[in-house]
């Protein structure tokens, strides 16, 4: 990987000088410290491009092969570095190329901003060549857009762009520039932006709230948390480790709340929802205290409202006030960012432990562990499963990896075993579920902690929805690891089918390339593992690569993931066959 | 939960695209509006939204905290009727002809305390502000002459309650 840290600029970008709109949107970039840029060039954005050109040693521009892969990419580097992640399109297809990632951003609060060209303002509405209304497309999954006409105006809404879409809860920001806007020359004085009065992104901690809150904890006698990704966002893993080791109370995980806590810490007790442990899930119907931080009860963590955690009180910990009481009404809400109300808490608690209640835990964690985990781990049956997969890098990366995975079984089985020790190592796509999403986040992932290990785990059919962005990977020389466990299935599919749809399989079974001489066109040293007795070394070169490394396992076809929390049935209802 | 009238009312900076913003959160969950208006408010540069929507309470509690949380949005809150002033405002254009040959015409616009904006050879205009019930009483009793057209405006309407929209910005004032 080039090195692409921001030499120091001999133009200060906070002279008052006369440049053209283009070369403004470059040295806002590096006013915002964004030193690193994904995209890919097109008529409505050259100018900016020209400008890139000419700024290369300062600012480095990852060319992806499709615009998705730009926002895939630019999302990987903000959840490894907790930076704003960059992303630059043309106008019509390059814009709206940028949707689905834009999307995923906005469900899954990723720091984001992305930057299109536009046709000349003149041209607007006209039905010009590569125009698109990509304001009106980006609204409904944007934090905020603008489209911007002229070039005085850029500075202020580049630094805008960024403080919005870094602060509070963070999301995607697009900003639409049109062609003549790049061109025009005006006196750039860039100052950033430090508040909007429509705008409250940090709401203090209501004290007397707080000691609502405190009330419930000091009675609770069978508390429980859930805690999602707003503990990583809001940085507060520290004051959250502090809370849960302070109070003794267990805690269980939404998939983004992931590696916010080490996987063998005592009070961590496995992630909640559709395909989460045994033990959160049935007792989150017998807790009578749910402790919900930086989550917003999404439906697939929930299962069936009408049965989710009546018996128990609900204090909420959420920076968003729109999360508060939307799916589940909370008793007590502290509406501030998590960091904030975890500190005041631990604070006023008194050490507690639950041993009984733990107990319970562990019970159900036996059943577990005897109907499910001892099956994906240490199969008896010949094929090659998912979870074998996961263990095999484990032992490897001793859970010191950032695991990027995408839609389907092999997320659920990477995100129920792959041990994390620390934070920010879970790069997946939660709310939108986008396949396609892993590979090219990959890229950003290792671009944005260029001194880890990342391990992209992947399906067979996410794989091959951005399996271009191989051509990024292999121009960049990012040393990302790509593992794909194929069942020449669209597995996930396939299992609702086997169990919902009677076994009709319609078209979810793939007829597959040869994914090594795929990845060997590409000049990615590549290997296929189809035995067992094959995969530890396999996994060990792998690892021990400093390149990027392409490694097919060949799964078992038909295998389900398990528990599983039917659509729409209640957490009690969960199944371990 | 039953449904209900409520007016919620939005203060926002005047930025073009809000209005596409506000509205894809009503199209995202699939509400229709019974009305929408908007206009400058007390406050110079600040715009409010005036939507009626008729709905049950835990919905408009949430569609008014997805309206607060755009960027644009100073401050949302909704009110029923009760806790409002409102009033439509709405126009009747009848053929001049009825004016003079049908007395009862005269009757009616004097009973509705309408009033006539505008009287040409060939059409006259009555302008009636006030409930919904009573525009739609107006258009009843002139549709059997042939309403020519008929518009009516959303709701306007102020609420019994202060805003307090001032000081919210002049709190952000004094901490920036």
């Amino acid at each position: 990987m080039k090195n692409h840290k921001n030499k120091k600029n001999q133009k200060s970008p906070n002279d008052s000088i006369t440049i053209s709109g283009a070369e403004a949107v470059v040295r806002c970039l590096l006013a915002e410290d964004a030193n690193l840029v994904y995209g890919y060039p097109g008529g409505a954005i050259m100018p900016i491009y020209d400008e890139l050109y000419k700024y290369k040693d300062q600012l480095h521009h990852v060319l992806t092969r499709h615009e998705q892969g730009a926002t895939h990419a630019a999302q990987g580097f903000a959840r490894t570095s907790g930076k704003v992640g960059v992303a630059l399109a043309t106008s019509g297809p390059g814009a709206t190329n940028l949707v689905t990632g834009i999307a995923d951003a906005q469900i899954d609060s990723t720091p984001m901003v992305c930057i299109t060209g536009q046709v000349a303002s003149h041209l607007l509405g006209s039905d010009a060549f590569q125009e698109t209304d990509i304001i009106g497309i980006s609204t409904p999954v944007t934090k905020w857009n603008y489209q911007i006409t002229k070039a005085s105006e850029i500075p202020e809404i580049m630094a805008k762009a960024f403080y919005i879409a870094r602060s509070g809860r963070p999301g995607p920001v697009l900003i639409d520039i049109t062609k003549d806007a790049q061109f025009e020359m005006f006196d750039f004085n860039y100052v950033k932006c430090r508040g909007i009065r429509s705008y409250w992104p940090n709401p203090p901690l209501n004290t007397n709230h707080l000691e609502e809150a405190l009330k419930l904890i000091n009675e609770a006698k069978k508390p429980f948390i859930v805690w999602g990704q707003g503990v990583i966002l809001g940085q507060a893993e520290q004051e959250f480790k502090a809370f849960v080791e302070k109070s003794g109370i267990p805690a269980a995980w939404t998939i983004l709340g992931l590696s916010a806590l080490p996987t063998d810490h005592p009070l961590n007790r496995g992630m909640v929802g559709m395909h989460g442990n045994y033990a959160p899930n049935l007792l989150t119907n017998e807790c009578d205290l749910l402790i919900a931080i930086g989550m917003r009860f999404d439906d697939r963590v929930t299962g069936d409202l009408n049965t989710y955690a009546k018996q128990a009180k609900v204090l909420h910990l959420e920076l968003d006030p729109a999360e508060v009481n939307k799916n589940v009404k909370a008793d007590v809400a502290l509406i501030t960012n998590c960091k904030i109300s975890l500190k005041a808490l631990t604070k006023r608690i008194s050490k507690n432990t639950f041993s009984k209640w733990l107990k319970r835990f562990d019970a159900l964690d036996v059943i577990e562990n005897e109907k499910v985990i001892k099956g994906d781990l240490f199969p008896i049956k010949q094929g090659i499963t998912m979870g074998e997969s996961i263990a095999m890098i484990n032992k490897y990366t001793k859970g010191d990896a950032v695991i990027v995975t995408d839609v389907g079984q092999h997320q659920m089985v990477a995100c129920r075993y792959a041990k994390f020790n620390q934070s920010k190592s879970n790069v997946t796509s939660g709310g939108l579920g986008t396949m396609g999403f892993a590979l090219p986040a990959a890229i950003g992932a290792k671009m944005g902690a260029p001194a880890r290990e990342v391990v992209a785990v992947i399906g067979d059919g996410g794989y091959q929805m951005t399996i271009q962005e191989l051509g990024t990977i292999f121009q960049q020389q990012v040393a990302v690891k790509i593992v794909i466990l194929n069942n020449d299935f669209l597995g996930m599919v396939r299992q609702w089918q086997q169990l919902f749809f009677d076994k009709r399989y319609a078209s979810t079974e793939m007829t597959n390339p040869d994914f090594v001489t795929i990845a060997k066109g590409y000049h990615i040293e590549a290997e296929r593992v189809e035995k067992r007795e094959d995969l530890d070394q396999a996994v060990g070169r792998m690892i021990a690569s400093e390149k990027p490394f392409f490694l097919e396992i060949c799964v078992e076809k038909e295998n389900n993931v398990f528990p599983m929390i039917p659509s729409g049935a209640s957490v009690s209802d969960i199944r371990l066959e | 939960m039953e449904k209900k009238t409520y007016t919620i009312s939005v203060y926002s900076e005047n930025n073009v695209g809000l209005l596409n913003r506000i509205s894809a959160i009503f199209l995202k969950r699939h509400i229709n509006l019974e009305s929408f208006s908007t206009s400058e408010s007390e406050i110079p540069n600040v715009f409010r939204f005036v939507i009626v929507i008729n709905i049950t309470p835990d919905k408009v509690h949430k569609i008014v905290q997805q309206i607060e949380k755009q960027i644009d949005v100073i401050k949302a809150y909704y009110h029923t009727d009760e806790e409002t002033i409102f009033q439509e405002n709405a126009l009747y254009k009848v053929k001049s002809s009825f004016l003079f040959e049908e007395r009862q015409i005269q009757n009616i616009i004097k009973a509705s305390h309408a009033t006539i904006v505008t009287v040409s050879p060939e059409f006259f205009v009555i302008e009636k502000t006030g409930f919904r019930e009573e525009t739609e009483q107006l258009r009843k009793d002139l549709s059997p002459f042939g309403l020519l057209q008929f518009v009516r405006s959303g709701r306007i309407s102020v609420t019994k309650a202060k805003m307090g929209i001032s000081e919210i910005l002049n709190t952000f004032k004094n901490n920036n």
